[in-house]
Order: structure tokens, then sequence, then C-alpha cells
């Protein structure tokens, strides 16, 4: 009877220290949900024509369009940093890596003998492939008129090494980068490549403003 | 005139590379060209995220209601099922609750500015749900549990010893884990996720075959990756027993008939022990005092070791990792890192800079190495304690930590045929 007693009481004292240690945990969780919530930074003022919703609400936690994507952030590389190393072609967890060269024809000057077109060595300028600096002949080159031509890159090819990035930063004006992008990305919780990219060139940034094609700028996706 | 650029190139390279852009006009065209539009593609998961939170939290309370309340091992399976297509193979594995861990942990040293809300709700939720109905997670929603559970062909008891020296890996994989990340060196349990190759047709070689030896394994051993690796496991592991409800094997009264004694195939079922009367309460209380004891031994020889730890860990750290290779002056290593220092050195960073930046890494590792070993060894000893303590159970019942909340063990019970056929 007496033991019976007895055990009826450990019982319930261990009753009693489950619940308030199951109480203390969920306050703690309850808690940090709730710092998450309110230590939203809103990262969609001043990109008013994608958030069409937004109003610049002085306060994010009123924000209605961005219930959940508040805080989110993608993998992308700036390409200030940016060596060319050749990793972001060979380290991303995609068969074919989800950095590719993205050419922006706003900082291009057309030019006839195209640095990140042609290799160094190359004896006429043709798109022959043994003059191509490019491995997988990704760039198309275009004649448009005297004595300009045009560059754009199959990203179906490209597979991000950088060599014409490379080629183009040297000699031309710079207006090929490599960019994650982003119809490809997964958006692994810790990026592949950047965990070795020697130039430290990797950052999360915000999902409004996915892409770094200015050097210290970030651009919107359209 | 080719061969010249081409030696010029090669001369100018480095110099010209950190020098940058626009050496050309812009043209001016005269046939009417206009210039294309840089496609800039949208991150194909933002829309997803919220669709995301809500599939886990009906995934979860359909997977409480399925164990608790339907006790239907058909409705669990069908949802792991379901959870392994879309968490796993459709969502790609990532972020999944276990790697959130270790943003939590970021977030929390300081060392990461935002935790993005979905992130935090795939840490939570689980934990909150494991503290109210036990590990229903496990038993159907997480889908590195669910393509395990696929492979449970011809599950063998392991001896008890065996399986709680094993149950340890994972609480020093979790200790590792949040240390590395709170100190923003690397995210670990990413990095050797044996199940997201999978789910993603790609990866790292050897990251995928240790899934697929690990999927191998869970033919004779149920669920390895869950029971003697998962770092989140052992969070959920504790939330566990501390559940307000839990999944009983039976519906109604244990007759302790044995019939579900071989049904579980993670071993976590506990048989009935009589209550303890032969022990004098003398010996019971000395014996605790010892337990005590042994418990602040190791958890002292756990600090003192951790922080012991720093000149094996901090290396992990690119900038610790980077001011050794500055320093060590030796050709095959300043070889092995040509790329890492080539960069540094057109980045035109400052070594001494560098130097203070990783000094600052490696204090955090030995505060964090000391606490990790703390923390280990207060766990050793407390799963020490745990075992020489033996409380009177009258009934078979499943261990609130251990057990998945597969619904397996339930068809065997009598009491429960007698349910499903009055
Ligand atoms: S890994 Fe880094 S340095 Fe190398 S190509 Fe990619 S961004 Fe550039
Ligand atoms: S050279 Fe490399 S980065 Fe440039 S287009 Fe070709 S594959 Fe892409
Ligand atoms: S986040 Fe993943 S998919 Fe995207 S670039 Fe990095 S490794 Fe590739
Ligand atoms: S133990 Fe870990 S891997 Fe296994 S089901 Fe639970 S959370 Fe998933």
């Amino acid at each position: 009877m007496s033991e019976l007693k007895v055990t009826g009481v450990v019982q319930s004292r261990r009753e009693f220290l489950r619940n308030f240690l199951r109480g203390v945990l969920l306050v703690g969780l309850a808690g940090m949900g709730a710092r998450v919530m309110l230590g939203r930074r809103c990262q969609s003022a001043g990109d008013f024509d994608r958030q069409k919703l937004c109003k610049g609400c002085p306060d994010v936690a009123f924000c209605p369009s961005a219930v959940l994507s508040v805080g989110r952030k993608v993998w992308q590389l700036d390409p200030s940093k940016c060596t060319q190393c050749g990793r972001c072609a060979t380290h991303c967890v995609l068969q074919s890596s989800a950095v590719k060269c993205v050419h922006r024809p706003a900082q291009c000057g057309y030019c006839r003998l195209c640095f990140g077109f042609f290799q160094p060595g190359a004896t006429t300028l043709n798109s022959a492939a043994e003059n191509q600096i490019c491995p997988t002949g990704a760039i198309r080159r275009k004649f448009i008129e005297e004595p300009y031509y045009e560059y754009t890159i199959d990203e179906s090819l490209c597979i991000g090494c950088g060599r014409c990035v490379k080629g183009c930063s040297a000699f031309g004006n710079g207006s090929l980068v490599l960019q994650v992008r982003h119809d490809r990305c997964v958006n692994c919780n810790e990026c592949s490549i950047a965990r070795d990219c020697p130039s430290d060139a990797f950052r999360q940034i915000p999902a409004t403003t996915p892409y770094r094609l200015k050097a210290g700028t970030e651009s919107s996706a359209s | 005139m080719m061969r010249t650029v081409a030696l010029l190139f090669y001369l100018l390279m480095p110099v010209l590379t950190v020098l940058g852009e626009n050496r050309f006009p812009q043209p001016q065209f005269e046939s009417g060209y206009s210039m294309p539009a840089i496609s800039v593609p949208a991150p194909r998961v933002a829309s997803w995220e919220l669709l995301d939170v809500l599939v886990l939290g009906g995934a979860l309370s359909l997977a409480a209601w399925l164990i608790l309340k339907k006790r239907s091992r058909r409705g669990v399976f069908l949802l792991t099922v379901f959870s392994l297509l879309y968490f796993g193979f459709w969502r790609k594995g990532c972020v999944c609750s276990i790697g959130g861990i270790q943003n939590v942990a970021a977030w929390l040293s300081g060392n990461e500015a935002v935790l993005p809300l979905s992130v935090a709700a795939f840490f939570i939720l689980p934990l909150v749900f494991a503290l109210f109905f036990g590990r229903v997670f496990c038993a159907a929603v997480c889908p590195l549990g669910a393509i395990q559970e696929m492979m449970i062909l011809f599950p063998k008891r392991l001896p008890r010893p065996v399986s709680l020296a094993l149950g340890m890996v994972p609480v020093v994989y979790l200790g590792l884990a949040v240390l590395l990340a709170a100190t923003g060196s690397a995210f670990i349990i990413c990095r050797h996720d044996p199940f997201v190759p999978i789910f993603r047709l790609g990866g790292e070689l050897s990251v995928l075959l240790a899934g697929v030896f690990l999927l191998l394994v869970g033919i004779v051993v149920a669920r390895p990756f869950c029971r003697f690796l998962c770092p989140y496991g052992v969070l959920l592991n504790w939330a566990s027993r501390l559940s307000k409800w839990h999944a009983t094997i039976t519906p109604d009264e244990c007759v302790k008939c044995r019939l579900c004694e071989r049904a579980c195939p993670f071993d976590a079922i506990r048989v009935p022990v009589a209550s303890l009367v032969s022990e004098s309460r003398g010996i019971g209380v000395r014996r605790m005092k010892w337990l005590l004891l042994l418990l602040v031994f190791l958890t002292g020889i756990g600090l003192w070791t951790g922080s012991r730890l720093e000149g094996v860990l901090a290396p992990i750290n690119s900038k610790v990792k980077l001011d050794q290779v500055l320093r060590s002056n030796h050709p095959a290593v300043e070889k092995k890192y040509a790329l890492e220092l080539e960069a540094f050195r057109s980045g035109g960073r400052n070594p001494q800079v560098l130097r203070a930046e990783a000094e600052a890494v490696r204090r955090q590792f030995r505060v964090g190495g000391a606490c990790l070993g703390g923390f280990l060894g207060f766990v050793f000893g407390m799963s020490m304690v745990g075992v020489s303590i033996r409380r009177s159970r009258d009934a078979y019942e499943p261990d609130r930590g251990e057990c998945l909340s597969c619904a397996r063990c339930f068809r065997s019970c009598p009491k429960e045929q007698k349910r499903l056929k009055p």
C-alpha cells in the first residue's frame, strides 16, 4: 500500500517536471518564432516595379506582399571579387553548374577582336572552334555593321568556367561576368561553390534583388 | 601581330584583371540595331516557400492524427511516400529541418543577421509537434527518414550496448555542427547529407556513395541514419520524451502477451520491469551519489578536452586556414592553395587584418570547443545515469525518445485486432 503511494508521488512529480520543461521549451520556441517575425527587414522597399503591392510601409510587420519571403536570401557572386578560378564550373551540386556567363550589352564594345571570344593565339578572326576561348563554343558572334560584332551566350552550353570573363576583363570592357542563374540554382542551404570560392565572392543576398550585374550593386529579377 | 597580342595578354593579365572596365567606347550603331536586354530569371523557389511551410504543417497534423487517433500504419505509409516525393524529389531536400539547426545556430550566435522565416518554421514546427505528439515528423514527414523507410526489408535487432554506444554519434555530430555553424566556418550537415544527392540525382560522388551504402545497410539495420547519425533526431528525441501525448502500442490495457515484443524494427519497445523492492534505500542513495560524481567528472573532462580542440577544428574555417597557409612559407602548401593565395594577393587584402580576423575565430573556437566538450561529457554522463536507473514499468511501452511513431507495432497487439474486428 505505502509502496503504491510512493510510486504515485514519484509519478506525479515526474509528470510535473515534464509539464514544466515542455512549457519552457514551448515558450522558447515561440519566442524564437516571434523574434524572427519581428526582426524581419523589408527588402522590397524601393523595388516597386517588382513588388507591385509594396506601398513602402514603414513597418514590415504590415507588409502584405511578402509574408514568408521576407528575409529570404539567395546565393550570388560578386563579379568584382571573382578571379575566374574555374571552380564555379566544377563545384556546383548540379550536373551543369548553375553559374553561367552573363553578357551585359550596355558595357560591351562590340569589338571585332573580342578577348572573351578569341583564343589569345588565334590565327584568324573567324568562328572556327580552335580560335575560340570557350571550351564548349557557347558564345555566338554575329556581324552587326562595320566594325561591330554582337556576342551572345548560349546558356545551355555554357559551363560557367569563366575563361571568357577572364579574357574580357583583362583586355576588354569587362562586359562578361559570371552569375548564379536563379532559374537553375536550387539555392542550397550552403552553396557548395561558396564554400570553396578562393576569392570569397559568394554572398547570400535578398531574393528580391538576386543579381549583381554592376560592381557593388544588386539587380532585381524580371 | 597575334603573337604580340598573345604575349601581352599573358604578361598583363594579372594587372589588368584588377583594373577592369570600359576600355572601349560604346559603339554608335547606324543600322538601327538595338541592344538586347539582359535576362534575369527570378529565383524559382521563391513562390513555393509559403506552400512548403503549409504542406509541412499539414503533413505534421495529418501524421499526428493518423498515428494517435486513426492508428493506421497504411495511412502513415502513404503519407511517407508523399513526403518522399514532395520534400525529397520535388523540393530536392533543401532546406530541411536537419540543416536548419545550423541556420539557427549561426543566427543565435550573431554570425548570420537574418533567419529566413521558412527556415525558422522548418526548424520549429517538428519540435513543437514532438513536444505534443512524439516524433510524428520522423514517422511520415522527413524525406530522409522516408527514403530509408522504403528499405526496411529484413530488420535485425542490435544488441542494446551497441545501439546505446552508436546512439552517442548523433550527439557528437550535433555538437560539432552547432559549433562550426556558430563560428561561421562550415555547414557540415549540408555538406554530408547522404540522401540529398539521390534526391537531386547528382552531387559529390563520395557523399552519393555514402547515401547508397546507408540505404543498403538500412535493409538489415532499420533507418541507420535516423538512429545513429541524425543530429535533429537528437533534439526530437529529447522533445519527444516530454511529449504530452504519445503513440501507444495497445489501444487499451496491455495484457503482456509479448506479441508486440519483436514488432519494432528500431528496437524501441521496452519490456515490463517489476517494481524494485529488492534494493534498500541506502544503496540507492549511494549509487546516485556516485553517478552524480561521475557526471561532474565527465563534464569536467569534456570541458578540458574541448578547449584543446581548437588546433584541429579551427582550420576548417577558411580565414584561419588562409592565415596558416600565408604563414607556412612551405612550397607544397603554397602549391596546394595556389588559387586561394592568388585571389588573396590580387584582392589587395591585408595579411595583418586577416591575422586579426583569424585570431578572433580561434578565440571563438577555444570557448566554443570547451562548451562542446562540456556538453558532450554531460550528455554521456546523463545517458549512463539513465542506463543505471531502473524504473518500474508494468506494460509494453515504446521508448518515448527512440520511438519514431511509425505505427508498425499497433497491429501486433491482440487488443488492436479486436478493436479493428470486434
Ligand atoms: S569560385 Fe569564386 S573566384 Fe572562382 S570563378 Fe567562381 S566566383 Fe569566381
Ligand atoms: S568560356 Fe566558360 S564561362 Fe564563358 S561562355 Fe564559355 S563555358 Fe561559359
Ligand atoms: S547554391 Fe547550389 S545550385 Fe546554386 S550555385 Fe551554389 S551549389 Fe550551385
Ligand atoms: S531521425 Fe532525422 S533523418 Fe530520421 S526521420 Fe527523424 S529527422 Fe529525419
